[in-house]
Parts: structure tokens; sequence; C-alpha cells
């Protein structure tokens, strides 16, 4: 199938493109990138673009897709549907499934089922330690060799710090990184952030110190020995700042955040949302302007949405028994364009490449460009056209979102998975 | 439309002083010898406990019964509340049952709040988790007018586990309102983050916290507390924490002594002074049937 995608503006940052021209996909690949006439007479499907936005295809490298174990919240299915409908081509999956991810045979489970039934790609994460249970590596270089992109112990944090080290040392030797959760178990018990709200509420205060602590710790852990590591899910005016003298220093680390670390603070949390349950939990308006300066500076590498479906028995209940994390992949885009760009945060430019590119080269994928030669995953949206936020509409099993009612911009309008239009006109093609 | 107590937060300093009033005049009726009102004649009052405490439950269903309603009791053995039912399974039968008043106890902040989403009957918040507890706030409030005549201008010192207390909250939203001027003193492990932000003034000692003070207030500290590393030891709490005769002397002459009880005598106040005669506590109880009286009278009403 050949597509030529028609004046649009197109990003990508992995060339420096950032114009009006037009995209040739042909046989499942970019072609070429620029106005050809030569393709007069070809017979193709035309995308007119105009007015609107081409960019690589977003890359969530932090998504629970739930399967195997626990479909009645999501499976890879549902979950790369949600995934294409936000924008999103490619995902890692985080291993705390149920078994966990922790072997060779469930990454390549994983990897069948997406290929049988997955709308996106998808990048399974193995486990860093069996059972992620934090006490012995897993087997990372099997898990390697059979496609998983990352390891890690996501939910959990590693706690033992000789485990981490070594996690870091053996995973490089295969050529994958080490996701960190960042959690002191003992300062973090809770439910919320720390500080006024929390108070009032009556309920369980998480200290920043939990995240920051062993942030600081990995940091020094990769500076120690010349590793690799890469933070997961910063929410911290101390977690940017310290990742920030890291890098200023040489330290091999790369870190994410969340659209809901930039786009809602803990006073979400009022009236008992349990939606705006989350681990790490929403922080304060300080905090929300320096992951924004993180993002500015280059501090923060990535944005991911830690898409975590839940079934609405573990979401409407008490607050203290809800379960932490929100859906976001449909939603993601939107914060990023509202959030960073129409502030002046970001271009749109580096906000492609925080959701695509950037994330791409932490995994070590060839995802997040528009080079020739290269599946063509490609999402078309325009910048300023409105959306708002309906969460009974949203296409993921899990409707656990923070963000009913909220007008965002740029709803992905064609979406293309290696070559094939999967949304078309904002609709799922099939 | 119907009404909930689910806290002081949300009501004005008009809505307490009309409940309080409402209480007085009950407070006459619990202490006469003929303890039964038709006001809420046909009406059911459901006492829903999760957690246990026997004398809150106990001057509920009192108030309920000195009022001619049907009250009934569910408490989390013996039913399926210990059953892994939830909450929203909870409303349902609830509603099912024909409840008018549903008077909730429960270990986490902000139960009532979601289930009086879900129920027609009027929540009463008999208290959540560390976040309120409202008619017991309401009968200390009425204790302090019987014995100093107004709330106003008053200086409350509350000594103890600030962190999980439900009944400080409470009080500080409704002393605030009324024009007292609260102080909250205990250990800075028993001291939540940015309590002075809801206008109090936070020390990590008695002396200053309880000096000058018209009313001092113990609450009560869960001894498993000292089981998470929040306190070394009771003996070392009492010394440090404690209010005996010595630190009251830092008091107004004429303070008087309360607690929300059950009290660790010896660990919060010394015998003493719960014995002594500037303790009122249990003219504290007498109040708290008045006031949950009051608070089911006027909801059946309509309200505040
Ligand atoms: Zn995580």
């Amino acid at each position: 199938m050949k597509i030529l995608i028609k004046n649009g503006h197109v990003i990508d940052p992995a060339n420096g493109i950032d114009e009006i021209t037009d995209i040739f996909i042909d046989n499942g690949e970019i072609s070429e990138v620029g106005v050809d006439p030569d393709l007069n007479g070809v017979e193709m499907e035309v995308i007119d673009a105009s007015g609107k936005i081409v960019a690589p295809g977003l890359v969530d490298m932090h998504v629970h897709l739930r399967e195997p174990g626990q479909e009645y919240k999501e499976d890879i299915e549902t979950g790369t549907r949600a995934a294409v409908y936000g924008g999103v081509t490619s995902v890692a999956c985080m291993p705390n499934t149920s078994p966990v991810c922790d072997n060779e045979a469930v990454v390549t489970y994983i990897k069948s089922r997406a290929a049988e039934v997955g709308y996106a790609n998808v990048y399974p994460i193995g486990a860093v330690s069996k059972g992620q249970e934090g006490k012995y590596l897993a087997e990372i270089g099997e898990m390697a060799f059979a496609g998983a992109v990352a390891v890690s112990d996501d939910g959990h944090p590693v706690e033992n710090s000789g485990l981490m080290r070594r996690a870091i040392e053996y995973s490089e030797m295969f050529d994958v990184v080490v996701i960190s959760h960042c959690e002191d178990m003992a300062l973090g018990e809770g439910d919320m952030n720390e500080g006024a709200v929390a108070t009032e509420l009556g309920l369980r205060g998480i200290s920043r110190a939990a995240e920051e602590v062993m942030v600081a710790r990995d940091a020094i852990v990769a500076e120690a020995i010349g590793g690799r590591v890469h933070i997961a899910h910063i929410s911290t005016k101390g977690s940017v700042d310290i990742i920030r003298r890291a890098k200023a220093r040489g330290v091999r680390i790369t870190c994410e955040t969340c659209p809901h670390y930039f786009a809602l603070t803990e006073d979400a949390c009022r009236g008992y949302n349990t939606n705006a349950k989350m681990n790490p939990p929403l922080r304060t308006a300080e905090d929300v302007e320096a992951i924004k300066e993180g993002l500015k500076d280059g501090t923060i590498d990535c944005i991911v949405t830690d898409h975590a479906p839940h079934h609405p028995d573990e979401k409407e209940c008490e607050f203290g028994l809800a379960k932490n994390g929100i859906i976001g992949l449909e939603t993601s885009l939107g914060l990023g364009i509202k959030c960073l760009v129409k502030t002046g945060v970001l271009t749109m430019s580096q906000l492609i490449e925080k959701m695509s590119l950037n994330p791409s080269r932490i995994l070590g994928i060839s995802k997040g460009t528009l080079s020739a030669k290269h599946a063509a995953d490609i999402v078309i949206f325009d910048p300023d056209k409105p959306w708002t936020v309906d969460i009974s509409k949203l296409h993921s099993k899990g409707k656990n979102s923070p963000y009913d009612g909220f007008e965002l911009y740029g709803k992905p309008e064609y979406v293309i998975v290696g070559g094939e239009i999967v949304i078309n006109q904002g609709e799922l093609m099939k | 439309m119907k009404h909930d107590l689910l806290g002081l937060e949300n009501l004005s300093a008009e809505q307490i002083k009309h409940i309080l009033d409402t209480a007085a005049t009950m407070k006459e009726i619990v202490l006469s010898n003929n303890k039964k009102t038709p006001h809420l004649q046909g009406r059911t009052v459901v006492n829903l406990f999760y957690e246990n405490s026997t004398r809150t439950r106990l001057s509920f269903e009192l108030a309920a019964k000195y009022m001619s309603a049907n009250a009934a009791n569910i408490s989390s053995s013996g039913s399926s509340v210990a059953k892994g039912e939830t909450l929203v399974d909870t409303a349902e039968t609830i509603n099912a049952m024909g409840t008018d008043i549903l008077v909730m106890r429960h270990s986490m902040s902000g139960a009532p709040h979601m289930i009086s989403k879900l129920v027609d009957a009027s929540v009463i918040n008999a208290g959540d988790g560390m976040h309120e507890h409202p008619t017991q706030a309401l009968l200390d409030m009425l204790t302090m007018i019987e014995h100093k005549g107004h709330i106003e201008g008053l200086k409350v010192a509350i000594i103890g586990d600030v962190y999980h207390s439900r009944v400080v909250r409470s009080n500080i939203y409704g002393l605030t309102k009324l024009g007292a001027d609260v102080t909250v003193g205990g250990p800075s492990t028993l001291m939540p983050v940015d309590i002075a932000k809801m206008g109090v003034k936070a020390y990590d000692n008695v002396h200053e916290a309880i000096v000058d003070a018209d009313v001092v207030m113990g609450l009560r500290i869960q001894l498993e507390r000292q089981k998470k590393g929040l306190f070394p030891s009771i003996r070392e709490y009492f010394r440090f924490f404690g209010v005996d005769e010595a630190r009251l002397s830092l008091a107004k002459p004429d303070a008087i002594v309360m607690h929300p009880g059950p009290v660790n005598r010896g660990v919060e106040l010394s015998t003493a002074v719960i014995d002594g005669d500037r303790s009122v506590i249990t003219n504290q109880v007498t109040s708290g049937v008045a006031v949950r009286m009051a608070v089911m009278y006027l909801l059946s009403r309509g309200g505040f």
C-alpha cells in the first residue's frame, strides 16, 4: 500500500525537520520526506494534512497492559487500541503482570499476543528480579534475547542497593536499560502527598523524601560503577534537582515524568477523588513548576503515561483502599499540547522529541523517527483543535481518569502503524 | 434534597450555633425523668460501625431511642461488613432497608462522604479515619459553653496525638468558626505537616500550648503507635507530654479539662487530673447524647 501525506507540518526531531512538506509511504516504510513531482499519476491513498502536524507516532515507554493475568483491568488488545486512539504507535509494557514477566516465556507470550491482537507495537519490559521480589536477578539475558527492551521491578522499588548495582552492571551486557521505580517504602507509606491537603483530609502523607532518597541512590550507584539507569515517573522538585546535577557530572542517567505531574496537583485529591490517587502521588504547584522547568532544560528526557487501568471496584471505594494509578494513553498528547506547548514550556518539536524520539533512543528501538527505510509509524493531529475528554468514551477497559470534562487539543485524526492506517479521521479502521 | 452531617468543615458558624442551641434543649430531656420524645417516631436509624466503639455507638443508639426512632446496629463483626462486601454493596442494602438516618463510623477517611453519594438516608459521620468526628466536637463545644458561657475568645489547648486525631480536626473547624483560639501540642512525630494552615498554633511541647488556656483537652494515645516508632515508650510520653497537675497549673486557674475518652490513665492525663474538680469528662458523655439527638432531629427536619 502506498500513502501520500500531503501539505502537513512535518515535525521529525531526529532529522531536524520542522516544515510544511509531504511524506510518501511505500510498502510499510517511510519512502521519502519532501515534495516529489515524480509521484504524479502513481496509484496511492492521499491524506490531506493541511493545517495539521505530521509526526512520528508516539512511543510510550511506561504502560501497564495487565496481560497476562489481570485481563479484567486491561488486555493487550484493549490497551493497544487505546494507545492508537491516543496517537501512541509503540508501547513498552511493565512486567508486573500475573505471572510476573520475569522470564523468556512470558516475554515471548506478550510478543506473540501483541502480534495477534495488538494495534500498536508492543515492547515487553522484563523484571529486574525474580517475581519482582527484589531478591535475585531475573534471567535478564534470556529476556533480552526474547525481545525485552528494558528491565524494571516497576510497581515496586528495588530496595536492595546491592541488587540494583548488579542489575545495572548485568543489564549493560545485554544492552537493556534498568528502569527504576523510586520509592523508599519505609518513608513512603501513605495515601497522598504529605502536606496541607493530606492533613486536612486526614489522609496519610507520603514524603517527597520517599522518592528522592532512591533517585539519589540510583544516581550515586550509576555514577560509582559508570552504569546506566533510567528513573521512572519523577514527580518532585527535588528529583529534578538531583538528576540535573547528576547529568551535569556526566552520570549516565535519564528520566521520565507523566502528564499528571505537570497537569495536576494534590488538590485533585479533595473530595476523596480516587482518580487522583497515584504513586508517586500528585504533588504541589511548586513541584509542577519544577517538572516543567526540568522538561524545558532537558533534565527530563521523556513523557510517559504510566497508563494503569483498574476495575471500577478498585476505584469506587474508600480512598485508603483504592488502587494507585490512572489511565493515560488517550490524553497524554492533548495534555502535552495544552500544558506544555500552549504555555510555551516546550516547542511542538520538543514535545514530539520527549514523547517519541527520546524514549526510542533510551530503549534502543528504531522508532520515533521519519527517516527513510524505517517502519511508517505516524500520527497526524491539529494542535489547535479542541476536544473534550469524556471518560465513558475512552477505549481502555479502565475508566479511571481524572480528566473527565477537560478541554484538550489535538486529538489524533490519522494514526499509521507500519504503513497501515489504523485511525482514519479519528475512527478505528479494523 | 437530603442533608448530612459529614463534618464541621462545611458548616457555617450560624449552623453550628443552631445545633448547639437545639442540643441544649435536648440535654434537658436527657437529664429529665421522662426521656421520651416523639421527634423521630416511625423513623429508622441505622448505626453502621466498621470500627469498635461501644461508647459512641451507645450514645447514638440512646439518642435515637429517646426520640422514639427504630434503631438498629450493624457492626463489623457478625455481619457482611466483615466478609469483604464493598461500600457500594452496603449502600444498596441500606437503601433497601428503608433507612432514614445512617450513622457511620469507619477507619478510612472519606468513607461517609463516599457512601452519602450512594444512599438516600441522611448520613451522620460518627468518625472517619483521621479526618472528622463532628458530633464529638459539637459535644465538646456544648460542654465548653455550659462551663464557660461562650466559645468566642476562649483559648483551647489540645494535647496529644494530633496526627491521627479526627477529634482534633473537627474541633479546629468548629472552634475557630466560633471564634476560639486553638493551640495544639504533642510530639513532633504525632504532629501533621502544615497543621498551622488550619488556623491553629502548633507546639512540640505542652508548656507553650497550655499557657493561659481556658480549656485543656487530652487526645487519646493509641498504644500501638509506639510499635510504629512514633514515640519510644508510654513512660517517656507521659514524662514529656502527659498533662499532670504541674502542667495544668500553667493554664488559667478556672480552666476545665476534657478528653474524648476512653482515657488512658497516666498517659494523656494523670489520674489526679482526671479525677480532679476541673475535669468535666463525665459531663461530656451526657452532652454527647444531647448533641446526637439534636443532629438527628434537625436532619430529619431539613437540615441545619
Ligand atoms: Zn512505578
